[in-house]
């Protein structure tokens, strides 16, 4: 027993220690040198990027890591000293649980594909290689200009952009009224807010997209630093929470899909492979303003195959993978080949949607209408200190804490049905009563047991 | 003699104990030191009470997530006795394949199966077009309960299964010739014989139960949260030190639950007296 | 009358039960990729399936994790149930058994995150540069620690109940106590074990949020591997694999019963005399 105590106490200070030394151990890396490769070696090459956000040789189509290692053995391997090389590709379902992952762990990535803000914070933080994106990446030209030095990277030294998207409300042409979209409310927020389709609307399960959705309506500032904003988009919320059939995330696919729900907000790249299965559904972008987002190719600090990941990315930028991975995602491509290329925009056209005033798939992802979007996507990348409330922006940790409070403010409010209360209750009472019953019978009997006992050996 | 029982005892613990101290004390000890810290914005860790102190905010959190699973485990009790007794009294052959079928479900994946739930449950889903009906199940607090029942329930009957066979067929000859007729036997003879199945059960239902997170966000259709999903929220939005305070605390609750079960369900003066 | 109330009873709770998943296995065969509306019947996901080689090599991953993992859980599970029982102080054995409940108290996501940052200061002590080179060692070692707790609670009530008098006489009869053990005591509570290194190979099986923080890149479990498929829908390729898990293991089940019907035809014979002997 004292052993183990002894080994416990020492184990417990140990890992005290080990923990104070890793919180102090963060030292900066600015360069990462490949290292000596070996004739023959097989190199596995760490891919970290969302699920469901490459074209992976599902049913026969393009499958971007096979054709990356058949590409990397065939071309480039003498060029490494004879080494062969492996994809190792994991996924991660959201930008938080990427960099928890990345931070605190036992990891190894060379190639992660994160959305603007979390590029920002991880810039921040030191945890992104810096290297030549012109030089480096040969592939780096056919990114459209307004795309180099983003809002998120502005010396454009850590990404290469992969796809863009926005926000915008999908809604059931045969659920919803017409009139409650354009014309009576002008492709407003405000569907998310209508009485009329109460029990039918849902809203994103993470904090930060449905905030947003509140602020954008009202016009807010979505990377605001003031509470009081915070406070009013929460009020928002509360309101809505009442009309809601639920908060979601991944589940909107199949909710939308399956027609049990009639108004949701997401992505458009997400729409249009919810349209191809379900021709009901229509999509619009409110006029109020939307989230624009880009999600880029980045490789982290801790990476050991430096110049492969660049192969990688390089690779993802060949027409061929760009084109096909367009195709996949339904997203918007930054790839200036791609934009035009004519198989490409044929496949987009004919993709099974056709918007009220006849627009395309690709005029959706390319050629926003109303203009007043097209507009400020323009705008957008035309100066370099873009104050504009369409992208968010890395959070402040106090920011951050107070949506995280306020989020849990949300999900508290309404109250619990009253049967929860009673039932549970019951349920805790009946079974506090039956212990007592129960040790005040034992008691009893030992006594009653007892006192024979005694009675006994006293007539003896 | 003494000696050889003792060392035996020492030995075949021994692995377990290196085990927990290694595995489970130290990542703990981990927890405890982000629960009772907070971040600077240089990195580093300094010692504070201000996540423990933040935690009077989770309360309702807390008792909304003991009263569902409170209601869970009842219902599984509920179901899964009468469930396990019939399995326990029936044919050797019945009983081993009833088993088999009973672990069969948890082969697949949580995942899949809580969207074919929610494919079956939802308001245009499978049931409710049978029905030619939109009643709204997913979302609803009842909807999180079933979807613990359903998880959790083989945890509940196979524990209670395991005791029931064991006892004596002629447990039930012997009562009744002292006099009891069936339900009375049941009561005073077989359930308390079963009650270290039932407290095996009930823990093995109950505590998943209050950890559980997901099941409740996709049955429930996330309109409210249980603990789980917010000590989740807190560690993937970086707030690693309020998250293990959070489960600290919890972790405190749970044990606490297990003691006074323990000492109703433990005590070792056999079982038969009640 | 009684029986059939108690046939209509257990055929309700396992309807309930098979119900979704009925569901899975129909959704499995249909022609287009939609796990609502039942459009036609094909084997289009099977074959899509036996096509992506993915789906094979986290199969085969997760069944060696699981049967490594329940394993080891299961020998250290039930060593340690015996030693517990056959602790003196009350106190010793509480605070073992609340130490051994710990991963099963916390959320996965703790476990996860703690074992994460445990293996992340390992690495830090060892300098070990690479993860995947322990990878597997580390989800291997969190897997059974989430196992123990399951293994040590299902069989700790069987030693409990035998009580001691039997291997007690083993002993006064010459055995070792080892012997005692393997040849009196481990037949009787085998139940126990087996039942808890099953529930320990499912929960292993089905793990994602811990598999999520500790697994390496090179080693993807299907929970993992289901995860990262259905971030959009839930295709039914899914759906057909979970149907070729379900179908083949009820079959291995039920080839493995018949055979221990035909072998020993009156199990409970054993039984009996372990109830006599109480």
């Amino acid at each position: 027993m004292k052993k183990t105590v002894s080994l416990l106490l020492l184990i417990s200070i140990l890992s005290l220690l080990l923990l104070t030394s890793c919180a102090n151990s963060k030292e900066t890396v600015t360069e990462v040198k490949d290292p000596v490769y070996k004739r023959g070696e097989v190199v596995s090459l760490n891919v970290y990027n969302w699920g469901e956000y490459i074209s992976d040789g599902s049913e026969g189509i393009y499958d971007t890591n096979k054709e990356f290692v058949k590409y990397f053995n065939e071309n480039l391997s003498e060029k490494y000293g004879g080494i062969t090389v492996e994809v190792n590709y994991s996924t991660y379902p959201t930008n938080e649980d990427m960099y928890s992952k990345l931070k605190n762990g036992a990891s190894s990535y060379d190639v992660i594909i994160p959305s603007d803000y979390m590029i920002e914070r991880l810039i921040s933080e030191g945890m992104l290689l810096r290297f030549d994106v012109e030089k480096d990446i040969e592939n780096f030209h056919y990114i459209i200009d307004s795309f180099k030095k983003p809002y998120y990277d502005p010396d454009g030294a850590y990404s290469v952009p992969y796809t863009y998207g926005m926000l915008g409300i999908i809604y059931n042409k045969t659920l919803v009224d017409p009139l409650d979209i354009d014309e009576e409310h002008e492709l407003s927020w405000g569907l998310m807010w209508n009485e009329k389709y109460s029990g039918n609307i849902l809203q994103f399960n993470n904090p930060r997209d449905a905030f947003a959705t509140a602020m954008y309506w009202k016009g807010l500032d979505v990377n605001s630093t003031e509470a009081e904003v915070w406070d009013e988009a929460l009020e928002l919320l509360k309101e809505q929470k009442q009309l809601l059939q639920g908060y979601v995330s991944d589940e909107i696919f199949n909710k939308m899909c399956g027609e049990s729900a009639a108004i949701a907000p997401y992505f458009v790249g997400d729409f249009l492979t919810m349209v191809d299965k379900q021709p009901n559904l229509d999509f619009f972008f409110p006029r109020e303003g939307v989230n624009y987002f880009v999600d880029a190719m980045c490789i982290p600090i801790s990476t050991k195959h430096p110049s492969i990941a660049k192969e990688y990315i390089n690779f993802m930028l060949s027409p061929e993978a760009a084109i096909a991975n367009a195709e996949y995602l339904g997203y918007a491509s930054p790839h200036s080949y791609v934009v035009n290329d004519e198989d490409y925009i044929a496949y987009m056209e004919d993709f099974g949607y056709e918007g009220p005033n006849g627009e395309t798939a690709y005029d959706l992802l390319y050629n926003n209408d109303p203009a007043t979007v097209n507009e400020r996507y323009n705008a957008l990348f035309s100066n370099d200190d873009i104050k504009d409330p369409a992208c968010y922006r890395n959070f402040t940790p106090e920011i951050q804490s107070r949506v995280n409070t306020l989020w849990e403010e949300l999900k508290i409010s309404g109250s619990t049905e009253l049967w929860v209360h009673i039932t549970s209750i019951g349920i805790v009472v009946g079974v506090v009563a039956l212990a007592v019953y129960t040790t005040y019978v034992k008691k009893k009997r030992s006594r009653f047991y007892r006192e024979r006992d005694k009675a006994s050996r006293s007539a003896k | 003699m003494k000696n050889k029982k003792s060392l035996l005892h020492s030995i075949s613990a021994a692995p377990h104990i290196f085990w927990a101290v290694l595995f489970i004390v130290v990542p703990l000890i981990i927890v405890i030191f982000y629960a009772f810290t907070v971040q600077n914005p240089d990195g580093s860790y300094t010692f504070s009470f201000s996540n423990i102190a933040s935690l009077p905010d989770y309360i309702s959190i807390f008792g909304l997530s003991l009263e569902l699973s409170v209601i869970a485990t009842a219902v599984c009790l509920v179901v899964g006795y009468p469930l396990a007794y019939i399995m326990a009294r029936s044919k050797p052959k019945t009983q081993k394949i009833l088993v088999m079928l009973l672990m069969l479900p948890m082969w697949t994946n949580l995942l899949i199966r809580t969207y074919s739930l929610m494919a079956i449950l939802d308001n245009n889903g499978i049931l409710n077009q049978l029905l030619g009906t939109s009643f709204q199940i997913v979302g609803t607090k009842g909807a999180v309960i079933f979807g613990m029942v359903y998880d959790f329930l083989p945890y509940m009957v196979l524990p209670i299964y395991t005791c029931l066979s064991k006892i004596d067929k002629y447990m039930w000859e012997a009562a009744a010739d002292l006099g009891c007729d069936t339900p009375k036997t049941l009561v005073k003879v077989i359930l308390p014989l079963s009650r270290s199945g039932i407290i095996s059960g009930v823990t093995m239902v109950l505590v998943p139960s209050i950890r559980t997170f997901s099941i409740s966000q996709k049955l429930g259709g996330g309109t409210f949260e249980l603990i789980g999903d917010t000590i989740e929220r807190q560690f993937v939005t970086g707030a690693l030190n309020v998250g293990a305070a959070i489960s600290l605390v919890m972790m405190v609750l749970i044990l606490i639950s297990l003691t006074i079960m323990n000492k109703f369900g433990d005590s070792e003066d056999g079982g038969i007296i009640v | 009358m009684k029986k059939y109330a108690s046939i209509i009873y257990i055929s309700l709770i396992f309807a309930v039960l098979y119900i979704p998943i009925a569901t899975v296995i129909l959704f499995s065969f249909n022609s287009e990729n939609n796990t609502a509306e039942f459009m036609g019947f094909s084997l289009r996901w099977y074959i899509e399936l036996f096509r992506s080689e993915d789906a094979w090599i986290a199969l085969r991953n997760t069944i060696i994790l699981a049967v490594s993992s329940s394993l080891l859980a299961t020998v250290i599970g039930t060593a340690a149930a015996e030693g517990i029982y056959r602790m003196r102080s009350k106190l010793v054995k509480t605070a073992i058994t609340s130490v051994t409940n710990i991963p099963m108290m916390n959320p996965d996501i703790v476990t996860g995150m703690s074992m994460m940052l445990f293996f992340a200061a390992i690495m830090g002590i060892f300098a070990i540069r690479d993860y995947n080179s322990i990878g597997f060692l580390a989800m291997l070692i969190s897997h059974t620690t989430f196992c123990l707790p399951y293994v040590i609670l299902s069989v700790l009530p069987r030693i409990n109940e035998l009580g001691n008098s039997l291997s007690e006489a083993a002993l006064d009869l010459g055995c070792t106590p080892i012997q005692a053990f393997f040849k009196v005591k481990l037949p009787n509570i085998l139940p126990g074990v087996i039942s808890g290194m099953v529930m320990a190979f499912t929960l292993s099986l089905d793990d994602f949020v811990i598999s999520y923080f500790v697994g390496p890149t090179n080693f993807q479990t299907l929970p993992l591997l289901i995860y990262s498929m259905t971030k959009k829908t839930v295709k039914p390729d899914m759906y057909a694999l979970s149907t070729i898990i379900i179908i083949s293991v009820f079959i291995l089940l039920f080839i493995s019963n018949m055979r221990s019907f035909k072998k020993n035809p009156e199990p409970r014979k054993i039984k009996k005399k372990v109830g006599g002997a109480r």
